[in-house]
């Protein structure tokens, strides 16, 4: 991390701490793909964050956190899939899980320019994981329509459903698993 | 593989000698991965974290390169084989702290290991000895192809692999590189090196200790950004940036031979005559004097050969190592002591330094 621009104030300064509302004594700058970020920390929270351990520090979750006002619109969203909160993102600095990217785009969106070199995944996909996926997505459709066609009498459709079910079943590879 | 038998094993680590460079010791590269619609694991139940761990574990196994690894539970592994491991660089602090439901595949040479339930329900990880991103990128990129296998990733086109933290997504790759720069900290220039290679997107680490203080002058530089550049960029972006620190550590050692010779060798000799006769030693100093006759090594002053003997000792002076040795668990001043006297008798047997050869410095 970088010691040399962390400069301890023991003079009285009247900029409050990120994170809670104490005075801020601690002073950090990181300079992140040529943007230039500052966090001001109280002695407790500097020491609760570690930054005087440059192993278990990341700058980068003090913004995080810092950027994440209270009273922010999103502040009253909930995660459907874990039922995370925004004050949960505060106190914990991670999210729930995955669908809480979903929930809480608005408040991710603007942190990615400031934290990221870009806003938008260019590298690896995990290819074999999304076909398997869009193999599935189209499995559930055509068992939907086959339960539709069913139900209002449509022997055809039901006929052709259940065709292209026996063979979209053949395409499937290996189990794949999540702890759903 | 039982937890004893990797502990005595030969390791990429510490034991892959012939691709041992001068500056760059190790080349690691991790990926973090989740699974798709499961709770991150900070955020899951108990019984929740022992089923991702239990399927992940599985998965791990079933690959090709996590043969007859050692696929062990947190939970399993005492105080002192968790610091083994930490030393390492095989699995994490955190995740040697972890409560219930965590876990760790680690290959038969220790170059893979794959951490269950640590911040992701995986941390995939490479170690290369030496300076090769590009070859310890082939393989994690096998390694976690492999994994898709088995595993439903939680991915966005936009936002690439999700991860716990907002800080790692995208490419969720974090490559780094530890290096040895003794004649930037000597010469007073690692202040500034930190502050260039921030201005570049990356973070510099002290290994053994804080910032540019770091005992042992071994450093750690990785990427600092994930979203935004693809894993070859970022590796292509590293390799610069860790090329021209490099140059500039070779600058600083030719600086320091052209001003004052005398006062270089005068250092790499008193610490030669430490190691073989001091009785007292704390990790730090250690590492320090270690770290000079590295530098001896470098500037032909001890045969290439013996290179690998100091990174070995590197690790084998931590305290986790030095205790595992000596079969018992010992308070900071008895480690001390037993450190010394480790490398007093690895420094008995030692070849003696020659300072003839090493007028024009260079390795
Ligand atoms: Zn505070
Ligand atoms: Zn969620």
């Amino acid at each position: 991390m970088v010691r040399a621009e962390l400069i301890k104030n023991l003079m009285a300064n009247p900029l409050k701490c990120d994170l809670c509302a104490k005075p801020a004594t601690v002073h950090l700058t990181q300079i992140v793909s040529n943007k230039v970020h500052k966090v001001d920390l109280c002695e407790t929270c500097a020491q609760a964050k570690g930054v005087t351990d440059p192993s278990g520090f990341s700058l980068a979750d003090l913004l995080l956190k810092a950027s994440l006002n209270p009273d922010t619109p999103t502040a009253g969203v909930r995660c459907e899939q874990c039922g995370f909160t925004q004050s949960d993102f505060k106190k914990h600095g991670r999210f729930g899980c995955p669908t809480c990217y979903e929930a809480f785009k608005g408040v991710v969106e603007p942190m990615l320019d400031t934290m990221h070199k870009g806003t938008t995944h260019t590298g690896k996909i995990p290819q074999r994981a999304l076909e398997r996926k869009s193999i599935y997505d189209r499995l559930t459709k055509l068992e939907l329509d086959l339960t539709e066609a069913i139900k209002s009498e449509r022997y055809e459709d039901a006929a052709r459903a259940r065709d292209e079910i026996s063979q979209v079943k053949q395409t499937v590879p290996s189990n794949p698993k999540s702890a759903r | 593989m039982t937890i004893a038998s990797l502990i005595d094993s030969p390791s990429e680590l510490t034991d892959a000698a012939s691709s041992k460079t001068a500056i760059v010791l190790m080349t690691r590269i991790r990926l973090a991965r989740n699974l798709s619609g499961t709770a991150f694991p900070g955020w899951a139940k108990p019984a929740q974290r022992e089923e991702i761990l239990r399927i992940c574990r599985e998965a791990v196994a079933a690959t090709s390169p996590m043969k007859r690894s050692l696929n062990i539970t947190v939970g399993e592994l005492s105080e002192l084989e968790k610091q083994i491991l930490v030393e390492r660089h095989l699995i994490s602090r955190e995740l040697s702290g972890a409560k219930g439901g965590a876990g760790v595949v680690i290959s038969k040479d220790q170059a893979f290991s794959v951490m269950v339930n640590e911040e992701d329900h995986l941390r995939i990880q490479v170690l290369r000895s030496g300076f090769q991103l590009k070859k310890a990128w082939n393989a994690i990129t096998e390694l976690d192809s492999a994994l898709e296998d088995h595993l439903d990733y939680a991915f966005t086109p936009t936002l690439g692999y999700l991860t716990a933290c907002p800080t790692n997504l995208g490419t969720a790759m974090r490559a780094s590189a530890m290096m040895h720069l003794p004649a930037l900290v000597i010469s007073n220039q690692m202040e500034k090196v930190v502050r260039a290679v921030n201005q570049l997107g990356m973070v510099v680490r002290g290994l053994f200790g804080e910032g540019s203080d770091a005992s042992g002058s071994i450093f750690q530089i990785s990427n600092q950004t994930t979203l935004g550049e693809s894993e070859g960029e970022i590796i292509k972006r590293l390799h610069t940036v860790l090329q021209s620190i490099i140059e500039h550590e070779l600058n600083a050692r030719e600086k320091l031979l052209e001003a004052d010779a005398g006062k270089l060798f005068d250092k790499v000799g008193r610490a030669f005559g430490i190691l073989q006769n001091s009785h007292l030693l704390s990790s730090g100093e250690a590492m320090n004097l270690l770290s000079l006759i590295r530098l001896g090594i470098d500037l032909a002053v001890f045969p290439d050969a013996s290179r690998s003997v100091i990174d070995r000792l590197f690790i084998e002076a931590q305290p986790g190592h030095l205790q595992h040795a000596q079969k018992g668990e010992f308070d900071p001043a008895q480690r001390d002591l037993l450190r010394a006297a480790r490398l007093r008798s690895e420094f008995a047997n030692f070849v003696h330094p020659n300072f003839s050869f090493s007028t024009n410095g260079k390795n």
